[in-house]
């Protein structure tokens, strides 16, 4: 489904992103794992065409990104809180987003009345602007309008920060939902190793800009990961 | 030396100073827009020299124009009327330096510090050295004339209080017309009601400022008048600016209970109606793009300050320039800054399922709808001569046809952020000298082409001139939305880039 080739990103000379090959298959549920400049959200930003590889490219369902928009209708994504309308109310915000899929109003109550439990009643009907609502009910309102019309691949940058617990739980079931059984392609990063590796099938490292490692998902992961962390840590320690 | 506060104060006012420095200097507007600031200097220097003209030639004019009087009398009686024009140009001019307090307020900073280095900060306006280009020649003159310089001096330095005391007396203004829908009404409402008072002479301004002028100027000791005034005014933004000091006013986010309007009126605008909706909720819910709309009337009115004098309903090139700044009021204002409008959410757009084509023709439909409407506000002014709403038509055609395209054009080269959800104190939001420097080509061109068409040609033919311009940009609308978008694509990512950077 997505296809990285020879992939860079450098600014002012200096490399922040650099992935040779990267398939992902349809309908997996992929995380991105790495420390504070590791390149997650540049890698998104490029897969969203937010900006300009230095060189490769990346292909979505058969679409060079940076080439053709035609991948924008079936990709759809929630990176911060700039993905939000800030005077919008969150009920305004869901139909726009479905007036720009091609989904009615109808179609949109529809979803939103599936995420009753995750919004926990402070969503919606609160007639009150997204720009008045907490930072967690922010992110919730712009996880649930990244599903909206039934994308095949989404892209989501750090969903469980500022999250409840409940809530944390409750998204992470809604994730896995999606990629096991509607088939879409999730593609998510975190720091939290303990949520990617519940959701995610696959797990990749970055460092640096570099892929480190790519890992199945089994019960031994998240051991590797806290290792592998962990001696990060410590070998920054020793640097310094 | 110094003590050891003093020493820390001036450290803290260093660090200030190179903040202030560094985000000017760093922010991605600076770097992308030279030539502006170099409009801007030139400009500052156009005002400086005319104001030193006009200090050094005031007393010639004087003595020519009243020759009975004393010239230093008929001076100060005029001093009412440069009182009420500053504070109301300043008002749409001049804001409040803007600082991003947050991030200081958990520092050990006093307070007092920041309200005072913001303050004084405003002191060093050009706005107030201007006047100084003219109050200082005029005092030379005046004393080279013959005035003694015991009674010149304490006159000047009172002018040089009186321009502070209106440099903060329009922060007051202002701190009040920021909570207000109309924004701009406190201003008028002040400005209405000091020359009303003198008008009907129920205070007569212009006597008591003139005279008490030239007491100060005879005793001296009556300076402490205008400095009481002064450090009133001073005190009072102190106060204003430390209430809003506090994290609550920011952090605390006042809830607005949403209004929402019907606009299902917009389906008929096809493909593009998801954009209108938005775009008109977003001038509605937001302050600064609500007492934007709420200038319309301003705009709309603008003929009233010049047609009912005889004057001016001579020249005919006038015709033009207000026929395109009163229908085209809305246009300018809210065209310059597309896209920036949807700055805050422009990488959520960029990534959705959208053609730009649509979202652009919603902006320029919105920017025609305006123009349509003001025209056909302004028909009364056929009461003024059938010449005029004649010109005022041709204006709006050629806003339609021309300016509309001229500024989406524009547009493209938007790489400043407009932060519509901004509660931060010190930010008034408000729009200042750059905004309407832009506006001029809009106008001039237009007025200078019907004029010297009307001068060489006649009436008839400066509006076919208009009139063929704006249908021939109506009939190329396809095409020129076509390049527009294309470069709209081609800054995308420059566009992305700018609009997530703060500054």
């Amino acid at each position: 489904m997505i296809y990285t080739k020879d992939l860079s990103k450098a600014y002012n000379g200096v490399n922040v992103l650099n992935i040779e090959e990267l398939s992902i298959p349809k309908g997996q549920s992929f995380g991105l794992v790495g420390n504070n400049g590791a390149g997650k959200t540049t890698y998104f930003s490029l897969l969203l065409d937010l900006i300009k590889p230095t060189t490769g490219n990346i292909t979505n369902n058969n679409i060079v990104v940076n080439e053709s928009e035609a991948w924008k209708p079936f990709t759809s994504s929630f990176i911060d809180e700039s993905f939000l309308i800030g005077y919008l109310t969150p009920e305004e915000y869901f139909y726009f987003i479905g007036d720009l899929r091609g989904q009615n109003k109808a179609d949109v109550d529809t979803l939103i009345s599936k995420f009753e439990d995750f919004f926990n009643g402070e969503i919606i009907g609160k007639k009150k602007y997204l720009r008045d609502l907490s930072k967690g009910n922010q992110k919730k309102a712009g996880i649930v309008a990244a599903l909206i019309g039934n994308p095949e691949v989404i892209i989501l940058d750090e969903p469980f920060a500022n999250l409840d617990p409940t809530t944390q739980i409750r998204l992470k079931q809604i994730l896995k939902d999606l990629a096991e059984k509607q088939g879409v392609t999730v593609l998510i990063s975190s720091h939290d190793l303990m949520h990617v590796t519940d959701v995610c099938e696959r797990i990749v490292v970055l460092e640096k800009g570099n892929m480190i490692k790519d890992l199945e998902t089994n019960p031994a992961t998240l051991k590797a990961l806290e290792t592998h962390f962990a001696n990060g840590a410590f070998a920054t320690q020793e640097e310094e | 030396m110094f003590t050891n506060n003093q020493t820390k104060l001036i450290t803290m006012i260093k660090h200030f100073i190179s903040l202030e420095w560094k985000q000017y200097f760093r922010s991605s507007y600076w770097q992308k827009s030279i030539a502006l600031n170099i409009l801007l200097v030139f400009f500052a220097l156009y005002f400086v020299v005319m104001f030193l003209g006009l200090g050094f030639g005031l007393l010639f004019i004087i003595k020519k124009t009243f020759p009975e009087q004393d010239a230093f009398v008929v001076a100060n009686g005029f001093l009412f009327y440069w009182i009420v024009v500053d504070l109301a140009l300043r008002f749409f001019l001049q804001k409040l330096p803007v600082m991003s307090v947050k991030p200081l307020l958990t520092l050990p900073i006093k307070r007092f510090t920041v309200v005072n280095y913001v303050l004084g900060k405003s002191a060093l306006s050009f706005f107030n050295f201007l006047p100084l280009f003219a109050i200082i020649p005029f005092s030379i003159m005046l004393m080279g004339d013959g005035y003694e310089a015991s009674l010149i001096l304490p006159w000047m330095f009172t002018m040089i209080i009186i321009v502070l005391i209106i440099n903060f007396l329009n922060f007051i203004i202002e701190a009040f017309s920021a909570e207000k829908e109309l924004s701009f009404l406190p201003m008028i409402v002040f400005v209405g009601a000091l020359v009303a008072l003198d008008y009907f002479e129920v205070l007569p301004m212009t006597s008591l400022i003139g005279d008490g002028l030239i007491n100060i100027a005879n005793n001296p000791i009556f300076i402490l008048i205008p400095i009481t005034i002064l450090l009133l005014c001073y005190g009072y933004n102190y106060k204003i600016l430390k209430a809003k000091l506090f994290l609550d006013s920011s952090l605390k986010s006042k809830v607005t209970e949403v209004k929402s309007a019907d606009l299902s009126w917009t389906n008929r605008f096809g493909d593009i109606a998801p954009f209108m909706k938005l775009d008109l909720k977003l001038i509605w819910r937001n302050k600064r793009t609500k007492s934007m709309a709420m200038l319309l009337v301003i705009g709309l009115l603008y003929g009233l300050f010049f047609y009912p004098q005889p004057m001016y309903r001579d020249m005919e090139f006038m015709f033009a320039f207000i026929g395109v700044f009163s229908t085209g009021f809305f246009l300018i204002n809210f065209g310059q800054f597309i896209p920036a409008w949807d700055s805050g959410y422009y990488k959520m757009l960029m990534s959705q399922n959208i053609k730009y084509e649509q979202y652009l023709r919603s902006k320029f439909i919105l920017m025609i709808m305006s123009v349509v409407i003001l025209f056909i506000l302004g028909i009364p002014y056929v009461y003024f001569g059938w010449k005029i709403l004649i010109a005022h038509f041709a204006a709006a055609i050629y806003n339609v046809g021309v300016n509309s395209h001229v500024i989406l054009y524009g547009g493209s080269f938007n790489r400043k952020k407009i932060d519509l959800d901004k509660k931060a104190a010190f930010n008034y939001q408000g729009t200042g000298a750059v905004q309407w420097l832009i506006g001029i080509p809009l106008m001039i061109i237009p007025m200078a082409l019907f004029g010297v068409t009307n001068w060489l040609v006649g009436f008839e033919a400066a509006i076919a001139i208009l009139l063929i311009l704006g249908i021939t940009g109506i009939v190329l609308h396809k095409k020129l939305i076509k390049l527009i978008t294309q470069k709209y694509l081609d800054s995308k990512y420059k566009m992305i880039d700018a609009f997530s950077q703060d500054n």
